[in-house]
């Protein structure tokens, strides 16, 4: 669809358009163009339902909220009452949670209307969706390559102009490498910013939900909808919630902007042409934009793929076929548990709840988990060492642009090195966001990551308007 | 079996005891802490597990841990919450929360009512699993049909109190676990039902020869009672003594108490033993009381036993007797130690009020609540001035524990009253005319069947007679006798 949800929003609140009219146009190209197989599951009839009381209630005189009418696809690791919740696994089919996770509840009360789940890796683990147990999504931009991932069904959604905005969520780069892929914004906030009750852990301390949007703007209107402190969730962060939406079109002159030497140097030449364009952009909006290496940023991501896992290994350990979800009978509960995990989990998912609790055992704790959390603290000092002379940085989303479907499919190392450029930001829980800045020769699209310390979105979102503004081309979302 | 190890042998345990605690709602969530409900009732998301849940702490569970901190005297410290990773059923995650090496209460100590003294290690915040039955086949978990599980008690807040190994008899573990039991109670933090499974003790049990280093020990499960606590004590360290003497050696293991049997038998070795990959709790934020979080605790810490006997102990100058002591213990134990404290000082003798409330009031606990302490007291009086005597004050009390009322006005409805002193003399002396052996036996000093005159007397009045007054009246015919011969 070709308006942004600030517009959609906007014309919806004051009547000029209906609710109906846009979720039916979102539902329209689903139907017609979703053999990219962005969605796992399309609520057409809640969608409908939902826009008509949007309707209702605009007709009444009363304000829907922010959101109001704008389709949503979410991730489908975010729990929806009644609404099948799989993670893009079998081990979770058929299951219906009890409950809406904060979120969604967020939306639905800013006036958003929930059109589908979107496909995902398997519970969030790889950078391609390839990791699906209902098979990949394919890139919107060139369906012969990887959307990213694991947050790949909700930036094809948005990339593909289903939905002007998707929900992911980010462990080590999820939302915003699909959004470099995809060519649209991804955001990964503060991690606390955004409430994680309902949705399904990947790796707890570093797991944070946010927006894909189809611009800057969009990105910060849905962030300040879901953002804000969660009794529900003790690691949620109180206090006010920074001012985004404005932020966006603040002059960003005399901010001062540090480019990544780690995130320019070992990625591939256009990837690196287009990140040193987006800082001579920025240094010609009035920005003071300087080289710094961060040396730290190489060593993230061995932490991450200790930490991440460890923490995945004893999340996923409820899947035991007792409660919920798939069960395989054998002759004990053990038995039960084994034949049960064996047929439910696919082979990314069981290589990391495998390293993961080697990482946790005894006698292999301090060696590999503890001494990963010191790198952990280490990476987090390298930003706020760096943040000490600058108010933001500059660097790729990712290594490469968009790679072939089944390019890195039987190299698990290669895969996660794509996450290179995203990880140092989940370990550090600073918030960090991927803006589309051109394309490679063959029309891919680069992403570039802007990030900020702690609770800076408002600055983020300023640098990101910025380079919005400025990129070298402005291709519509489709 | 006794409690005594062979000559040159010595006995270690250490106990760990599990308590629940006393909170309207469970550690994570707000289901309700309740005990008995329909299965599965008491459930949400959270206690659940389900994907996407997340745990909130139950500040009230803080509080009643750092209680049991103060009460134990353990230095309160910031604390972690670590995951516990194993697969149970009964277990929603699949991992349990409970803390590891930064507990809430760490080095604390237990004063015994003997004045022996038991190092209390930690004393930390974890949940309770929920509880699976096995049904159909043999109802064992290797033979059952299937199972069922229930998870009310997921999510229920536990302490888990770890002694240091410092016991060294059966019976001082039976005195350490009871006086634990009466400090939770006391303090609030527990209702203390081992029967109900609100209070739960593992003992880790292993032998020496007098003076060498520990023994190997193993763990005791499945001890429901105070009584089973100490004849498992006694049989593991009767096994394990057996064991060496005859060139064995202890393996370090988990043991199940089977009461039917009385006996232990092996659970799981060390080499079986689950590696629970402890790791931080990410989802819980670290847990640091303050200062005046802490002093807001400990003032509000109600008296504890220790405190509460030697306040009873004080009523008898100091000095009260051995059987005293017991009763004093008793009576604080099952909370009574108002009902004496307030009768004496409504003027009511310490002795007798003690005796009373020990075993007439405490008999009948459930309505000892509602007891008008001031009528107790003017019945302890009446008895005490011989007005009624022992036999009758207890029915009167009875009455009064059921029912209430004025104890003179009991005592009268009952028949109690006095009988003139003419009318007793005339059945004392028809009494012992139908008694001649036993009269004879009496005057010529044979002070035994002093009761058995007094006891017919009794049944010829119906009771209604002053035992007192009998015993006086008794005394006044032999020396009358005596000084007619
Ligand atoms: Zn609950």
């Amino acid at each position: 669809m070709s308006d942004l949800a600030l517009q959609i929003a906007a014309d919806v609140r004051a009547g000029r358009r209906s609710a109906r009219e846009v979720v039916e146009e979102s539902l329209s190209l689903i139907a017609t163009g979703d053999d990219i197989h962005a969605f796992l599951e399309v609520l057409a009839d809640e969608a409908l339902a939902r826009a008509d009381a949007i309707d209702r209630s605009v007709a009444d005189g009363e304000d829907p909220g922010p959101l109001a009418g704008v389709p949503i696809a979410l991730k489908d690791n975010l729990c929806t009452r009644g609404i099948p919740t799989t993670c893009s696994s079998r081990i979770l089919a058929g299951w219906r949670p009890p409950y809406d996770a904060t979120v969604v509840e967020r939306l639905r009360d800013a006036g958003a209307v929930l059109v589908g789940k979107t496909n995902m890796d398997e519970f969030a683990m790889g950078s391609s969706t390839e990791n699906s147990c209902s098979g990949p999504t394919l890139n919107p931009r060139d369906r012969g390559r990887v959307p990213g991932g694991s947050s790949g069904g909700s930036a094809a959604s948005v990339a593909a102009g289903f939905v002007p905005l998707a929900l992911g969520s980010d462990t080590g780069g999820s939302i915003r490498q699909p959004a470099a892929l995809c060519g649209v914004v991804g955001v990964k906030p503060t991690y606390g910013l955004v409430s994680r009750y309902g949705l399904v852990a990947f790796a707890s301390s570093l797991d944070q939900i946010g927006p894909l949007g189809a611009s800057v703007a969009d990105a910060a209107l849905c962030l300040e909808v879901i953002a804000g402190h969660d009794a529900r969730d003790t690691t949620s962060l109180e206090g006010p919630v920074p001012d985004m939406l404005a932020a966006v079109e603040r002059p960003v002159r005399g901010l001062r902007v540090g480019l990544v030497t780690e995130l320019v140097e070992g990625t591939s030449p256009e990837v690196a042409a287009r990140v040193r364009e987006s800082a001579e952009a920025l240094a010609g909006a009035g920005c003071a934009v300087e080289e710094v290496s961060i040396p730290q940023f190489r060593y993230g991501l061995s932490a991450y793929y200790l930490i991440a896992p460890a923490e995945a290994s004893s999340n996923l350990a409820r899947f035991d076929g007792v409660r919920y979800g798939l069960r395989v009978d054998a002759s004990d509960a053990e038995a039960m548990n084994v034949a049960t995990r064996t047929a439910g989990f696919g082979p990314e998912v069981k290589r990391r709840i495998m390293l993961g609790t080697y990482a946790l055992s005894a006698g292999y704790y301090d060696e590999y988990y503890a001494k990963a959390q010191r790198v952990r603290r280490w990476v987090a000092n390298g930003f706020a060492d760096a943040y000490a002379k600058f108010d933001a940085l500059l660097g790729a989303t990712t290594p490469t642009t968009a790679f072939a479907l089944g390019e890195h499919s039987e190299d698990p190392l290669a895969m996660y090195r794509s996450d290179t450029c995203t990880v140092p930001a989940n370990l550090s829980g600073d918030p960090a966001m991927s803006v589309p800045f051109g394309t490679d020769a063959g029309g891919l699209p680069v992403g570039v990551q802007v990030f900020a310390p702690a609770l800076g979105e408002d600055v983020m979102f300023a640098l990101a308007g910025a380079l919005e503004r400025s990129a070298p081309t402005k291709e519509p979302p489709r | 079996m006794t409690d005594r190890l062979p000559e040159g042998w010595e006995l270690v345990v250490g106990l760990e005891v599990h308590c629940e605690l006393a909170t309207a709602t469970k550690l994570f969530c707000g289901c309700p802490n309740a005990f008995g409900e329909e299965p599965n009732t008491n459930v949400c998301p959270v206690c659940l597990g389900l994907p996407g849940s997340l745990p909130v702490l139950n500040r009230r569970a803080v509080e009643l841990a750092m209680r049991i901190g103060v009460a134990l005297r353990c230095s309160i410290e910031p604390s972690v919450f670590h995951r516990k990773n194993y697969f149970y059923p009964d277990m929603p995650k699949d991992f349990q929360i409970s803390q590891y090496d930064a507990p809430i209460n760490r080095g604390g100590r237990l004063e015994l009512p003997d004045g022996s003294v038991i190092g209390v290690e930690r004393a930390h915040l974890e949940e309770d699993t929920g509880k699976t039955t096995h049904v159909g086949g043999t109802g064992r978990i290797g033979g059952a049909d299937y199972a069922l599980v229930d998870y009310n008690r997921s999510g229920v807040p536990l302490v888990e109190i770890v002694s240091a190994p410092d016991i060294r008899s059966s019976a001082q573990a039976h005195a350490y676990a009871s006086e634990l039991r009466a400090i939770l109670v006391a303090s609030g933090a527990s209702d203390g039902r081992m029967e109900e499974g609100s209070m739960r003790v593992d003992a880790n049990v292993s032998v020496r020869r007098t003076g060498e280093p520990f023994g190997t020990r193993c763990e005791i499960k499945n001890l429901n009672s105070l009584r089973s606590l100490v004849r498992a004590i006694e049989h593991e360290a009767a096994r394990q003594v057996a064991l060496v003497q005859a060139g064995g050696t202890v393996v370090q293991e988990t043991r199940h108490w089977d009461e039917g049997e009385g006996r232990t038998l092996s659970m799981r070795s060390k080499e079986e033993a689950n590696d629970y990959r402890y790791f931080p709790e990410p989802d819980l934020v670290p847990l640091a009381p303050d200062e005046r979080w802490r002093s807001e605790v400990a003032a509000s810490l109600p008296p504890l036993p220790a405190g509460r006997r030697a306040v009873l102990a004080g009523l008898f100058g100091g000095s009260p007797t051995q059987a005293q002591l017991d009763q004093i213990r008793s009576v604080v134990t099952s909370d009574l130690d108002r009902v004496v404290a307030g009768a004496v000082a409504k003027g009511a003798p310490a002795a007798l009020a003690l005796a009373r409330t020990a075993n007439e009031v405490a008999a009948n606990a459930e309505r000892a609540a509602d007891l008008d302490l001031d009528g107790f007291s003017r019945l302890l009086l009446l008895e005490a001035g011989g007005e009624l005597g022992a036999t009758q004050a207890k029915a009167v009390l009875s009455e009064l524990l059921e029912r209430g009322g004025d104890p003179t006005a009991i005592a009268k409805s009952m028949g109690f009253e006095s009988m003139d002193e003419g009318e007793l003399r005339e059945v004392v002396a028809r009494v012992v005319a139908e008694l001649p052996e036993e009269w004879d036996k009496f005057l010529a000093g044979d002070s035994k069947v002093q009761g058995a005159l007094i006891g017919a007397v009794m049944r010829a009045t119906s009771n209604s007679a002053n035992g007192k007054a009998v015993t006086e009246e008794l005394a006044r015919m032999r020396s009358e006798a005596r000084g007619a011969s």
